[in-house]
């Protein structure tokens, strides 16, 4: 079902978390609300929810106004990024809540519960206490709790902001293959572009409480709107008023008219990839991306003077 | 060494301060004069003294519960101007001494008092407003830190599962306090079990009809029935015991899993 925020604004105390924000998701579509910090995205997912009431703005969720609904009556799933797991409860009644709540038979909810437990790969612990899980087991359990209840819409809070780096990759994946599916319109607030990247069909760009661009991955990361896109969508160069991506400058060891002078300050092995940090004869950084080839056959070592040419570079007016 | 230097402090200290008197309490009931004790025990007036007792723990204990959860809830999840007065009023018992509360009772309800017309002095009546006052800031004391630590999102999250607010109140908000509760129960029992200082002003200490266990204690020990006194004080203080023994029993079986 799609969702429609228009013109959503939220101040705490002095503070505006929303100004006048709008978005429109696709109905069965996978939207992210990147940003940094204090963005409003968080925010704006919560608006979505009925968790927060907006100062002025209206939420259309399936073509009903939702505005001034309770979180109740929205029909939504929400997945927390502390997993708001219900301690005294077993995972089995954690998934149960929703169903319990709207007092659905007996043989339906184990059905149910069952189905979703497989889904999420708990089968075997559905005794087990939240307390008893690894952090990725009660997010899946978050999940499946969210679920349980055929949301028209599911909304992912940070979901695996609070796991460990390969957790999260694992989660990230099985989110997106979930989706492909049940193609349930949802939407995941995150501050990691590569998770956006990754996950989304469409990535909301959000900054200081407005949107700064709608665009799929690939559009984001090639044509960005501004200055602010361009940084915080994958790392980025400033050289004069262009803005250079580090894979799109090149390094060579002589001299022509195209090149800058640099050193070398640091060589950051990462695999396949190597990251070479230079100082430019002004004092500005730059950071170049190299694959492991390119980088032996230059034989890079520190304090070497090596010249910087960009093969593409954006600037903004 | 040093910590087995720290455990015989601590337990010395817990020794000589409550263990001793409370040892000597027991030892005086039926050293001496057993029978007088149990006698004592049996007369009509002390049973009586026992019955008001638990009429106004009785009382005191479920009103207190049911408003310190309520005031716990204003003060942690309310959004309305004076959380911070009604957080420090909670703790005006804790402050005043229980005989001014007395005096402030005796002011109100007493000839030309405000609120003379509901006549409560040397009452049942009086005894269990003086023991639900006494004993207000217990529950809500030990529930306020919990509600602060779970935080609310479990709740949301039952919000946003359909669950209505009554819903999520008594399946996932009361179930995560339980153990607070509880514990601040047994706190305000055993102070309305104990109270002396307010009861002994505005009950008039009438044997037999206005008169509390401990005011009773007061009263053996003023008419030299020592062995009386000692024994009704070990039955206030068995009860208290057997309270926390079975809490202690049941709480780490609970909270471990």
């Amino acid at each position: 079902m799609s969702i429609v925020a228009r013109d959503v604004t939220k101040r705490f105390g002095s503070f505006t978390a929303l100004d006048s924000v709008s978005i429109d998701v696709a109905t069965g579509s996978l939207t992210a609300l990147l940003g940094p910090s204090g963005s409003g995205k968080s925010t704006l997912l919560r608006v979505i929810a009925g968790l927060e009431a907006p100062d002025s703005g209206s939420v259309v969720i399936a073509d009903e106004d939702m505005t001034t609904r309770a979180p109740q009556d929205r029909g939504v799933g929400f997945v927390f990024q502390h997993y708001a797991a219900f301690k005294h409860m077993t995972v089995w009644q954690n998934v149960a809540f929703g169903l319990k709540i709207r007092h659905r038979p007996r043989a339906e909810i184990r059905e149910r519960v069952a189905e979703l437990l497989a889904l999420v790969q708990l089968e075997g612990l559905a005794r087990r206490y939240p307390a008893q899980l690894s952090g990725g087991q009660r997010q899946r359990m978050g999940l499946a709790r969210a679920l349980a209840v055929d949301p028209q819409v599911l909304l992912l809070d940070e979901p695996f902001g609070a796991l460990d780096a390969q957790v999260r990759t694992e989660l990230r994946a099985w989110l997106r293959r979930l989706h492909d599916e049940t193609h349930t319109t949802t939407v995941i607030v995150t501050h990691d572009q590569e998770e956006a990247m990754e996950v989304a069909d469409e990535v909301v760009v959000m900054n200081r409480g407005r949107v700064e661009q709608v665009a799929g991955p690939r559009d984001l990361y090639e044509r960005p709107a501004n200055e602010f896109v361009m940084s915080f969508v994958g790392h980025v160069n400033r050289i004069g008023d262009a803005f250079v991506r580090p894979h799109d400058l090149e390094l060579v060891l002589d001299a022509d008219g195209s090149t800058r002078e640099a050193m070398v300050e640091r060589i950051v092995h990462l695999g396949f990839e190597v990251r070479v940090e230079l100082v430019r004869d002004d004092g500005e950084p730059l950071s170049v991306q190299l694959t492991r080839d390119e980088a032996e056959r230059l034989e890079l070592v520190r304090g070497d003077i090596v010249h910087v040419r960009p093969t593409r570079e954006t600037t903004f007016s | 060494m040093a910590r087995l230097g720290l455990r015989f402090v601590a337990l010395g200290y817990l020794g000589l301060i409550l263990l001793a008197p409370l040892g000597l309490v027991c030892y005086r009931t039926f050293a001496h004069d057993a029978g007088a004790a149990w006698a004592t025990l049996r007369t009509h007036d002390t049973l009586h003294a026992f019955q008001v007792t638990l009429i106004a723990v009785g009382i005191a204990v479920p009103l207190n519960a049911i408003f310190g959860v309520l005031c716990a809830l204003a003060i942690v999840r309310g959004r309305f101007r004076g959380r911070g007065l009604l957080n420090a009023f909670v703790d005006l018992p804790l402050a005043l001494s229980p005989v001014v509360v007395g005096a402030a009772l005796f002011l109100l309800y007493g000839r030309g008092g405000w609120l003379h017309a509901f006549d409560v002095l040397f009452t049942i009546r009086g005894i269990v407003l003086a023991s639900v006052f006494i004993s207000l800031p217990f529950v809500a004391r030990e529930v306020v830190p919990t509600l602060r630590e779970i935080g609310d999102e479990q709740e949301q999250a039952a919000f946003t599962l359909g669950a209505s607010g009554w819903q999520t109140f008594w399946r996932v908000t009361l179930p995560s306090i339980r153990w607070a509760v509880v514990y601040g129960v047994v706190l305000t029992g055993a102070r309305c079990l104990g109270e002396y200082g307010a009861v002994a002003v505005v009950s008039g200490n009438i044997e037999g009809r206005t008169q509390t266990a401990t005011l009773a204690v007061q009263d053996a020990y003023l008419n030299l029935d020592h062995a009386g006194a000692y024994a009704i004080s070990l039955v206030l203080a068995l009860i208290a015991i057997l309270v926390l023994v079975a809490m202690s029993v049941v709480r780490p079986r609970e909270a471990s899993r």
